[in-house]
């Protein structure tokens, strides 16, 4: 078949005529090379070093799952820490007779009031929320409120119950 | 000679039609172009719409991954990600590297992370607000091997090693084994898992610990064979959860209930397979 006819039927088959070479000659447009099985497993392995770990806490939607379990954890480490660190602290006493509780009580009471709560207000939210979401926790444990529904209904009465305690918590008592 | 070369390439073009005898309107072209015989359909105003995509290339190792930005007409698109996606690589950029295969959500090629959540390209419609860039990324916390392209060798390699099959030393002497229709209840939300790796790959324990964490997807699977009751390894199968890794890095997150694109509910399944491990006796 001569080229001319060839084109004269291309486009019954999908082909474009502005590329009429296509028809006459097979044409690769990547080229493949020979490799031992020993030199596939060591560019392969070349390309494992160096891959890059894909991005992951900074792009991934905040949600509250996530967000709650992560502030879970922080609140317990910090309210841990700053309970051991208060009771360390009492260990200064010889070194700085200030620390004791007789002082710091009056610390508190010459506080203004905006200062007084504004500080309970700082330890009453990771307190309330660390109690609160520790509840939920238990109920998973023992089987309870494992759909999504009720994960998330828990998730915000938790986020609330946080914020009405931890107020009255810190301006009410 | 050339003849019968050049159309044996040609896939639907089979040898006993007459050629020359078919005329040229009524024989389909193989790419979905409209036909000059359809009419016209009417002009739609272009919606541009701005997708960042992740990339890296292998052959280049040096660079470190970069979005690019690519510019799509949604109004000549289909509606979703995936679609978008072809069309990119398509149209606009061949060297646009990701899985796909069946385009309905049943083979778990397309995972990736869309707009911040894991889910299947295929399931995931593009968001037609213009002003707002849709940002693309694999799966995350995983080896990139290609673009949106991660390294699932090793996520295979836990789901192997639960030993995902029936297990049981005492089949039936005769036919099959039985089960009650409350026995088969147990595996429906765990047996569609079709293993995308998006619940994984959503899980803050999976990201810090997957070297030794099993992960939520490979979880459910194994307590899918627990909760079978044809399979008599149960116990077997949690004696090998029993260490402070395999299963109980789980701190029940529910990214993986919430992410995944077949609305199943892995951390539901572990939270199972825990209580039944505390309040059976060994």
């Amino acid at each position: 078949m001569r080229e001319d006819r060839l084109i004269e039927i291309a486009p019954q088959y999908g082909l474009r005529l502005s590329s009429p070479g296509l028809l006459l000659a097979q044409r690769r447009f990547a080229s493949t090379q020979p490799v031992t099985p020993a030199d596939e497993i060591a560019i392969l392995n070349n390309q494992r070093e160096k891959r890059p770990t894909s991005p992951h806490l900074a792009i991934y939607q905040p949600q509250l799952t996530w967000i709650a379990s992560g502030f879970n954890r922080l609140t317990g480490v910090a309210l841990s820490g700053v309970l051991y660190g208060a009771s360390l602290l009492y260990l200064l006493h010889p070194v700085f007779p200030a620390i004791d509780s007789a002082h710091l009580i009056q610390l508190a009471h010459d506080m203004p009031i905006w200062l007084k709560g504004g500080v309970k207000l700082l330890f009453a939210i990771p307190f309330t929320f660390h109690t609160f979401n520790g509840m939920r926790h238990l109920g998973w444990d023992m089987g309870k409120g494992l759909t999504l529904k009720a994960t998330y209904a828990s998730g915000y009465t938790v986020l609330a119950a946080t914020a009405v305690s931890s107020i009255y918590l810190a301006f009410f008592v | 000679m050339i003849r019968s070369t050049a159309l044996r390439s040609l896939p639907s073009c089979s040898a006993a039609r007459p050629v020359a005898s078919v005329a040229p309107l009524a024989v389909r072209s193989f790419n979905a172009s409209q036909s000059r015989g359809f009419a016209q359909p009417a002009e739609r105003p272009a919606q541009l719409k701005e997708f960042k995509i992740y990339r890296w290339n292998p052959d280049t190792p040096a660079e470190k991954p970069t979005l690019q930005s690519y510019k799509v007409d949604l109004s000549q698109c289909g509606p979703m990600m995936l679609d978008a996606l072809i069309k990119i690589k398509n149209e606009v950029d061949p060297t646009l590297t990701f899985r796909r295969s069946c385009r309905e959500g049943i083979c778990g090629s397309c995972a990736m992370n869309i707009d911040g959540v894991n889910t299947l390209a295929c399931l995931c419609r593009i968001d037609k607000d213009t002003s707002k860039t849709s940002k693309v990324y694999p799966l995350p916390h995983m080896y990139v091997v290609k673009d949106l392209v991660p390294d699932l060798t090793l996520f295979y390699k836990q789901y192997k090693s639960i030993e995902p099959f029936l297990k049981n030393d005492n089949p039936p002497a005769q036919g099959e084994f039985l089960q009650s229709p409350e026995e088969r209840k147990k595996l429906d939300g765990m047996y569609e898992c079709i293993l995308c790796a998006c619940c994984s790959t959503s899980c803050p324990s999976y990201w810090w610990n997957q070297d030794q964490y099993l992960g939520p997807a490979v979880l459910m699977q194994a307590y899918r064979w627990m909760a079978d009751s044809r399979d008599s390894y149960g116990a077997d199968r949690k004696e090998k959860m029993q260490n402070s890794m395999s299963l109980y890095r789980c701190h029940t997150i529910f990214n993986c209930a919430r992410t995944c694109p077949k609305g199943l509910n892995p951390a539901m399944a572990i939270a199972k397979m825990k209580l039944e491990m505390a309040t059976e006796s060994a």
